[in-house]
């Protein structure tokens, strides 16, 4: 029954992270129109699970179709790590798996202790920050249940100067999307109302909180192009023969160069809701396809595994067995 | 084998139990209800403040757009302006008028509960005045939901949703506080304001900018008068212990 995982629970998984990618869309939404209070109770909605006309109302729409969407994700995930669990021979999956659904409950917990307690901003930001933490679980078993990485493939020298980068660069961009989660639920993402420059200046002329998060931010989004610049020359370089991470490679490029874009977007249109809420959407992809080129590097380090699982198991994998 | 099976199904059984228990469907309990100003719980005295609040401006106030409910918009024929500024001939409405230093002893709220509508996607009224332990009801006039909002830094903060045509909650506010900022997360543009004190000396001004306390014991007192975006004044008044006074607020635009 585990002698091999099947290709359906890879697709399965895959389509999962673009669900969980419209989930987090679908909470970038509620805190653009700042609709998080507007459905006051929780687990129900108004006492109910289908308040009356939740659709025709925006803010409504928003924050119970965030709890629909979440609700279904969390269902697909426990049905994920049932599927794991019956049918993946590898032990780290399957505790991979039940690890997602933990996240999962944990975040629609702190959903739910936000709204009941009015937002306050750790439990906001914490909220935020296990989506991010969630979206790279499912991202990850995505990609370990692929066809791709079960039958390996002949180690690339590169490699490991390609991971060393791509890690650096995921764990950065987790930290940015950490600084703009602080910055959006202090409401400081005007403190500066210009862009590209900071009151007209490189450097803001005074500091406080709000001004300070959003510049550190600003800085953040310096460094990870900056790094995602480092990770795709590393790949273009030293492993071009390599399609599977040339691929996320160049789209996380293009993500970034979005990204950037949406970020003066949300600024200079005054926090619109359209790119506040694409921009988050962004930064979750970019986080996702980083996190596919670090896990791929990380493969192609590895090599072809050989017949004992056990022996064969990396780094990576004999952490979580 | 048997053991994930147990995990597997304790998680589809807690996925059920998120959304299958608990939640506040809202309260619907009634009180009477009486109509603003909140009336005086024990007059201890003969002496009044009549008084006026003028505007140095006339702006009109901003059309609400409420397309972001049907039903909102389909409630009203005619454009609904906002209540910041209510100001004509040089009057101002809503402010909130109270004694805020120099009274004496305590007061006891009134029986009568003091009523906070939801109406036309709307509070009204939009501001006014509430005693210490006086029971507010906040009702939902209108054929879609809203929820209550309530922020006050002194008080217990509370969310409550009302989905349904005419239910109500009651609340009270245990300690001063001016001003309670309501708010409708449902419908951004609903606001209201309640001052909280632990007398019933105070008013609001109304559309011809007058208000008029009475009832109060001849004494020195400071009157301070509040708007929702001009800020706050304060003066001194002297009460004899019969007859009137008369005071004025002139409020100005705010810079910016």
């Amino acid at each position: 029954m585990r002698s091999e995982t099947p290709e359906w629970l890879h697709r399965f998984a895959a389509v999962l992270v673009c669900l969980i990618v419209l989930l987090i869309s679908a909470g970038g939404l509620v805190k653009s129109k700042e609709a998080g209070l507007s459905v006051p109770d929780w687990p129900l909605s108004y006492g109910s699970l289908n308040p009356p006309r939740w659709w025709e109302i925006e803010n409504v729409r928003a924050e119970h179709g965030h709890r629909l969407i979440a609700g279904t994700v969390a269902l697909l995930t426990v049905v994920l790590a049932v599927a794991v669990t019956r049918r993946e021979p590898r032990r780290w999956v399957r505790r991979l798996a039940w690890t997602a659904v933990a996240a999962v409950f944990l975040q629609a917990l702190l959903g739910g202790v936000t709204v009941l307690l009015f937002l306050p901003t750790p439990i906001s930001v914490s909220h935020a920050g296990l989506a991010q933490i969630f979206l790279c679980l499912v991202v990850t078993l995505a990609a370990v249940t692929s066809r791709w990485w079960r039958d390996g493939s002949t180690p690339a020298p590169a490699a490991p100067r390609v991971l060393r980068a791509a890690t650096v660069t995921t764990a950065v961009i987790y930290v940015q999307i950490l600084l703009g989660a602080v910055m959006r639920h202090t409401g400081a993402g005007l403190a500066i109302p210009d862009f590209p420059l900071a009151f007209g200046r490189l450097i803001p002329p005074s500091f406080d909180f709000p001004i300070a998060i959003h510049f550190a931010h600003r800085v953040g989004a310096v460094t990870v192009a900056a790094l995602v610049v480092w990770t795709v020359a590393r790949v273009w370089r030293e492993a071009r023969s390599e399609a599977r991470l040339k691929r996320p490679a160049a789209a996380l490029a293009g993500l970034v160069v979005i990204q950037v874009a949406l970020g003066a977007t949300v600024v200079l249109s005054g926090r619109a809701v359209l790119p506040n809420t694409v921009h988050v959407a962004t930064g979750a992809m970019v986080l996702a396809t980083s996190l596919l080129v670090t896990l791929r590097a990380w493969r192609l380090r590895e090599g072809k595994p050989s017949e004992a699982p056990a022996a064969s198991a990396g780094r990576f994998e004999k952490a979580l067995t | 084998m048997h053991n994930y099976r147990l995990t597997a199904l304790c998680a589809i059984v807690l996925v059920l139990g998120f959304v299958a228990c608990g939640g506040g469907g809202g309260e619907t309990t009634v009180a009477k209800e009486s109509s603003q100003p909140a009336p005086a719980a024990a007059p201890a005295g003969n002496g009044a403040i009549n008084g006026t609040v003028n505007y140095s401006n006339g702006d009109p106030d901003t059309a609400i757009k409420m397309g972001a409910d049907p039903v909102c918009a389909g409630l009203h024929s005619e454009p609904v302006q906002t209540e910041t500024v209510v100001a004509e001939a040089g009057k101002l409405a809503n402010a909130f008028v109270y004694v805020k230093e120099g009274l004496s002893g305590s007061f006891s709220p009134p029986a009568d509960s003091q009523l906070l509508n939801q109406e036309g996607c709307r509070y009204t009224p939009h501001v006014s005045g509430i005693m210490t332990g006086q029971t507010l009801v906040i009702r939902n006039s209108d054929p879609t939901l809203h929820n209550v909002h309530a922020l006050p830094t002194k008080n217990e903060e509370f969310n409550q949703g009302q989905p349904f045509q005419n239910m109500e909650l009651e609340k009270q506010f245990m300690a001063p506080e001016v001003m309670v900022r309501f708010k409708c997360d449902v419908h951004p543009w609903m606001a209201a304001y309640m001052g909280v004190v632990d007398h019933p000396f105070f008013a609001v001004s109304g559309a011809d900018g007058s208000f008029s306390i009475a009832g109060l014991p001849a004494g020195d007192y400071v009157l301070e008068a509040w708007h929702e975006t001009l800020g706050t004044q304060t003066q001194s008044v002297s009460v004899g212990a019969d007859g009137a006074v008369d005071v004025a607020f002139d409020f100005a635009p705010t810079a910016g």
